[in-house]
């Protein structure tokens, strides 16, 4: 049987540009150009080897976002996953983590699943909380944050790389793996990736399609409120000087005038 | 008083920093209660009741180290059903969010993690966080359930704050689909006798400039003039010559100690996003024009292979 991977990827605002917030509190996603989050280039490039590895296997790429994110599906669809799904409604605007588990549960079961891989956080809001909230809406194992990752005999098993110690893990399919920047350089999408890419299927869904209220996502149905958003003060200009010969002494002479030394 | 559930994060009973300053910031919206889930939680309630838990729930079981995440869900649940909290508090460790993520879905609660501050508000607690690469500074609240937060290392100086610690046994019931990841080995990390980069109240990092695996050692002589971490930027990490835990910027660790230094890193954005906010900014870099200088408080254009040397001298002969 085929093997159904399903890879959950996000279209985020371009981290060198920049970043603010709209009116409303929620990220500014019309002024600044937009893009597959990097962190989300290695979740499809792990899911591509493991494709490769296996006899017979199916990616479909997921995202839940605005009408542009279509951009972050064709990206990975170029880079050589089969089809697309996404979940696109007005009522999503302003939907917190919780939600968006919520809705990805809710899709990676509509789409049928072995296999669901995403990157370790996104380069947006960052809370990386998204894979382990999709394991236990899914009730299925959680294999996050892993460096090195193999899919074999119906069992996944991949290394995490912890502060304190690093883990060998192992779980049955079906599964959630999240993967991390250190699991290998993703492959830039080819010419012809690019081209086969433009007649891949993208399937929309909305709300409804996947028995979600509105009331339960948005910014409405939203867990948490950003009360303030306010822009860091720029740094208040140091002292910076050319090394003539002491600039570590001076450097010194700094740190001891700060009580560091 | 409402009671907060303060998760405590530790090494076979020795309790790690951030779990003080958790303490600590739990006490400005009730009163703190310290979840402890594997071994030695005697000795580690002395210190949990000297920085003011009321009380510490303690539960041991062998599937807390052999399978992943879930079974501590499963007993900071069962504390969370025990206490009915004001709010739970959680390390922002990788792990420490992964338990709040999982608990916040359980509990049907709202979930604000990294957060750099906190407050007691009319409406519940109030989370300061730090977003874009710390260009934003955030408040936001939890309006749904039980606030579930986690809090950043060094977000708050850890004050004593004498209280019972008194330890209750928890009881903890684990979920069959709680032992679906199995640990099938472990190996520690070998220790550096540095502190550890997210806590340290210094830290020394070097990048591209410092050329090579070779000259990392530089780096640690001038951290350990001054008792701080070594961080590297992606540069240096991608090349090789430092290890990724080490990596501090948007995909590493992100730190915000009292002083950090940077040698041989221009600042780019993602290496910013991991160190900006914090208190002192120093840098050595021969591009005067690195962006790096924009944050400093006081900068060295300069060959970090003299003016870092030098430095190390220099503060080694101030100190004695």
């Amino acid at each position: 049987m085929s093997l159904r991977i399903v890879v959950c990827v996000k279209y985020v605002p371009d981290a060198t540009g920049d970043r603010h917030f709209a009116e409303d509190l929620t990220v500014d996603r019309d002024d600044v150009d937009g893009l597959l989050s990097e962190l989300d280039e290695y979740a499809v490039e792990q899911a591509l080897q493991i494709a490769e590895e296996a006899d017979d296997a199916e990616i479909t790429v997921l995202t839940v976002g605005p009408e542009d994110a279509k951009d972050a599906l064709r990206k990975a669809l170029s880079m050589g996953a089969d089809k697309a799904v996404h979940v696109e409604d007005d009522d999503l605007h302003g939907t917190d983590a919780l939600g968006t588990s919520l809705v990805l549960a809710k899709a990676v079961e509509h789409i049928g699943y072995d296999l669901v891989i995403s990157g370790m956080a996104s380069t947006d809001g960052g809370m990386g909380v998204v894979p382990a909230m999709l394991a236990e809406r899914l009730g299925v194992p959680q294999v996050t944050l892993l460096s090195e990752v193999a899919v074999a005999d119906g069992k996944v098993t991949g290394r995490r790389d912890g502060d304190a110690a690093s883990e060998q893990l192992e779980a049955s399919l079906p599964a959630v793996v999240s993967v991390t920047d250190q699991s290998g350089e993703a492959r830039y999408p080819s010419f012809k990736g690019i081209m086969a890419a433009k007649k891949k299927p993208v399937q929309t869904l909305d709300l409804s399609d996947l028995g979600i209220e509105a009331e339960e996502v948005g910014l409405e149905g939203s867990w948490t409120k950003v009360d303030e958003a306010a822009e860091r003060p720029a740094r208040t200009a140091g002292t910076v000087v050319k090394d003539e010969g002491e600039g570590g002494k001076q450097l010194a002479a700094f740190l001891a005038e700060r009580k560091f030394v | 008083m409402a009671e907060v559930l303060v998760y405590v994060d530790h090494v076979d009973g020795a309790v790690r920093k951030p779990t003080l300053e958790l303490l600590t910031l739990a006490r400005r919206i009730g009163e703190p209660v310290a979840v402890h889930l594997g071994a030695n939680a005697e000795e580690a309630a002395k210190v949990l009741g000297e920085y003011g838990a009321v009380k510490v729930l303690a539960a041991d079981a062998a599937e807390f180290a052999d399978y992943l995440v879930a079974p501590k869900v499963d007993a900071l649940q069962a504390a969370f059903e025990a206490v009915s909290p004001a709010a739970v508090l959680v390390p922002s460790s990788a792990e420490g969010k992964e338990i709040a993520a999982r608990l916040a879905v359980r509990i049907g609660s709202g979930i604000i993690t990294d957060a750099v501050d906190l407050e007691a508000g009319d409406e519940g607690p109030v989370a300061s966080q730090s977003v874009f690469a710390a260009s934003y500074t955030t408040k936001s609240r939890v309006t749904k359930g039980t606030p579930v937060i986690t809090v950043k290392p060094n977000s708050a100086a850890p004050e004593a704050a004498p209280a019972a610690g008194t330890v209750e046994q928890l009881a903890v019931t684990f979920g069959e689909k709680s032992t679906g990841t199995k640990v099938v080995s472990r190996t520690p990390r070998e220790s550096t006798g540095r502190p550890e980069l997210t806590e340290a109240a210094i830290v020394v990092s070097g990048g591209r400039g410092v050329g090579g695996a070779e000259n990392f050692p530089l780096i640690e002589s001038l951290a350990d003039s001054l008792g701080a971490a070594v961080g590297a930027s992606r540069a240096a990490v991608d090349a090789g010559w430092y290890p990724h835990t080490n990596q501090v910027g948007q995909t590493g660790k992100s730190v915000s100690p009292q002083l950090y230094i940077a040698a041989g890193i221009s600042g780019a954005i993602q290496h910013r996003a991991g160190m900006q906010t914090s208190k002192t900014i120093v840098a050595i870099n021969k591009d005067a024009e690195a962006p790096i200088f924009e944050l400093v408080d006081y900068g060295v254009v300069g060959d970090l292979f003299t003016v870092v040397p030098q430095l190390t001298e220099e503060i080694k002969s101030r100190k004695g």
